[in-house]
């Protein structure tokens, strides 16, 4: 059986996670000092061959990331601590458990940036977690380890759109959360239109390690094209519901079986959705894929933010397929047409083929509108709403095809 | 109770400060109160249709009453599966009401949730966004004596 390994959350459960003293034992802060030793540009090409890439899902290398914020008066460091993907939990198991990780990483960023001012900012669900960040930077500021950079924390209200990082600094700006156009990135212009770097906490929290041990250490970890470790969150009909860290060649079945002690009350596997409810839902015959971003992209499917749901052999896809659509619906901004349309006719017809009320053409009219929202959606949220239908469709037709009317 | 325009004035300096006011106004009033709006408009310098637009963009801001405990189910995928529905109709049926509705006295209200983020042991719901997870209908009167 494969071991865990943990880089993220190497402190969990060992150190007090309101102690910035524990922290500091444990030999806290002392990447940031060495980064801060370092040449911008020498820190910037560690993190860039490190490869480190971004946990928030889209997979970007961070350090390339980094690379195209120009020389500015002031630039902006901001954590997407939004975590609005049904089915994960690590941001806020990270967080909880060991808050400096983020601070100290948010921190090296700054420096590689010339950042003066970050912001973290939190979904609205979690204002404990809030609370708990405000504690841990406050003890980062009495100390003194942050220097002249500055960290604040801002709330969201519950919209997953605003994960999305144009959205995201929308909603910091005190707008409604609706995406940007891009270009420009934010990296050149972003909040307040200046250079603003946008990671997921995950990989911020990756940096410490990576500085304190090199980018080689942390380059041959895992999967060579996705190096590193990836914390994963465990729901469903799992037998272990639990966050765990893992390196990126571990594969599918490892996860389920091995990490996740395999299906509950002795059931057949029937399906697991990995990367949040607007990731692909994989059958037993792929559950060899290692979890690493492209071979998870080669079959179809997304490793996303690491959410592993799991679903036994007695579970209605046809049914979960319909309320992830009704979220879509839900949560699409309505700032574009195809999203706003789409995700509202798609919830329609899957609620058509759930009640057994539908015939064979509609699902191909919603095979046809899945592939115009894929190419035409403003943002992620509606390019990738289609996912769980097109892969459900792909491996689990049959399942359809016994509600349509005869 | 203190006053909205000192909870509003209070953020004025912060840069896009004003969905952190709305969040300091519904921790006193569990909604933006009438006339809230207008003034938030006005201390940051936008229009009141823009203030107003980003009240309503976010589903955890309200700008009309709510109940003082308000009950937020989860309904995504993980919790649908583990029987969020019954949950559901067992606040429904302890409540007399339907969700999205403030019981008669002002004490209750039901809303949907999605994912809070707490899925390793569903279904969750949140009161007031406290988590309570692995909720069966059984449990519901005894997740409600806690508001009492
Ligand atoms: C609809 C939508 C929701 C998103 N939600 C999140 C989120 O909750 N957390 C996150 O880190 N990234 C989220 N992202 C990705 C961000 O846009 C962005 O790519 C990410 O924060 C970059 O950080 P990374 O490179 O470190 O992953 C979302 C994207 C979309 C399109
Ligand atoms: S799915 Fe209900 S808490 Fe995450």
């Amino acid at each position: 059986m494969g071991k865990e390994m943990r880089i993220v959350l190497r402190n969990a459960d060992k150190i007090d996670p309101n102690s910035i003293d524990d922290y500091i034992k444990a030999g806290g802060y002392r990447a940031l000092e060495k980064a801060r030793g370092m040449e911008r540009k020498a820190l910037i090409e560690e993190v860039k061959k490190a490869n480190l890439r971004g946990r928030g899902g889209a997979g970007f290398n961070a350090g390339m990331k980094w690379s195209f914020v120009p020389p500015a008066e002031v630039t902006y460091v901001v954590c997407n601590l939004d975590e609005g993907e049904p089915g994960t939990y690590k941001d806020r198991t990270i967080v909880q458990k060991d808050p400096h990780t983020l601070l100290e990483g948010m921190a090296i960023c700054a420096h590689a940036i010339n950042s003066k001012k970050g912001f973290i900012y939190c979904r609205g669900e979690y204002p404990y977690v809030v609370e708990h960040l405000n504690r841990a930077i406050d003890q980062a500021r009495k100390k003194g380890v942050l220097g002249d950079f500055d960290i604040e924390v801002r709330m969201g209200g519950g919209a997953y759109v605003c994960g999305e990082e144009t959205a995201l600094i929308e909603s910091i700006e005190g707008h409604r959360g609706e995406p940007r156009f891009k270009p420009p990135f934010p990296g050149v212009a972003g909040l307040w239109n200046r250079p603003t770097v946008v990671n997921n906490v995950e990989t911020f929290a990756n940096l410490p390690e990576i500085i304190n041990r090199g980018y080689e250490w942390f380059a041959s970890i895992g999967a060579p094209s996705y190096p590193g470790t990836k914390v994963l969150t465990l729901s469903g009909d799992v037998v272990n519901r639990v966050a765990i860290e893992v390196p990126t060649n571990t594969t599918i079945r490892e996860v389920i079986y091995d990490f996740g002690g395999g299906i509950r009350d002795g059931k057949k596997f029937k399906a697991v959705q990995i990367g949040g409810t607007s990731g692909g839902f994989i059958p037993e015959s792929l559950l060899d894929t290692p979890i690493d971003f492209d071979s998870m992209r080669d079959i179809g499917a997304t490793l996303g933010t690491g959410a592993v749901f799991v679903m036994d052999e007695t579970r209605d896809i046809v049914d979960i397929v319909t309320r992830i659509a009704k979220f879509f619906e839900h949560e699409s901004c309505g700032k574009c047409n195809p999203c706003r349309e789409g995700t509202f006719r798609n919830f329609k017809i899957m609620t058509k083929i759930n009640r057994g009320m539908a015939a064979a053409q509609d699902i191909e009219n919603m095979t046809l509108l899945c592939k115009v929202m894929q190419k035409a959606c403003l943002c992620g949220l509606g390019q990738a709403a289609p996912g769980p239908i097109v892969t459900t469709l792909q491996h689990f037709r049959h399942e359809y095809e016994r509600k349509l009317l005869a | 109770m203190a006053n909205f325009r000192d909870i509003i004035g209070a953020f004025k300096d912060k840069p896009g400060g004003i969905i952190e006011a709305y969040h300091a106004l519904q921790k006193e009033y569990n909604y933006i109160p009438k006339g809230a709006v207008a003034e938030a408009a006005r201390v940051f310098g936008i229009s009141e249709a823009q203030a107003y637009g980003v009240a309503t963009f976010y589903s955890y801001l309200a700008t009309e009453p709510r109940g003082k405990y308000i009950i937020r189910i989860c309904e995504s995928a993980p919790c649908h599966i583990a029987g969020a529905d019954q949950v559901i109709k067992a606040f429904e049926r302890h409540l007399g009401i339907k969700i999205g509705e403030t019981t008669p006295d002002g004490k209750f209200t039901l809303e949907f949730a999605e994912c809070v983020g707490q899925c390793q042991e569903t279904p969750v719901v949140t009161i007031n966004s406290v988590p309570y997870v692995g909720i069966t209908p059984e449990d519901v009167p005894a997740v409600l004596d806690k508001c009492r």
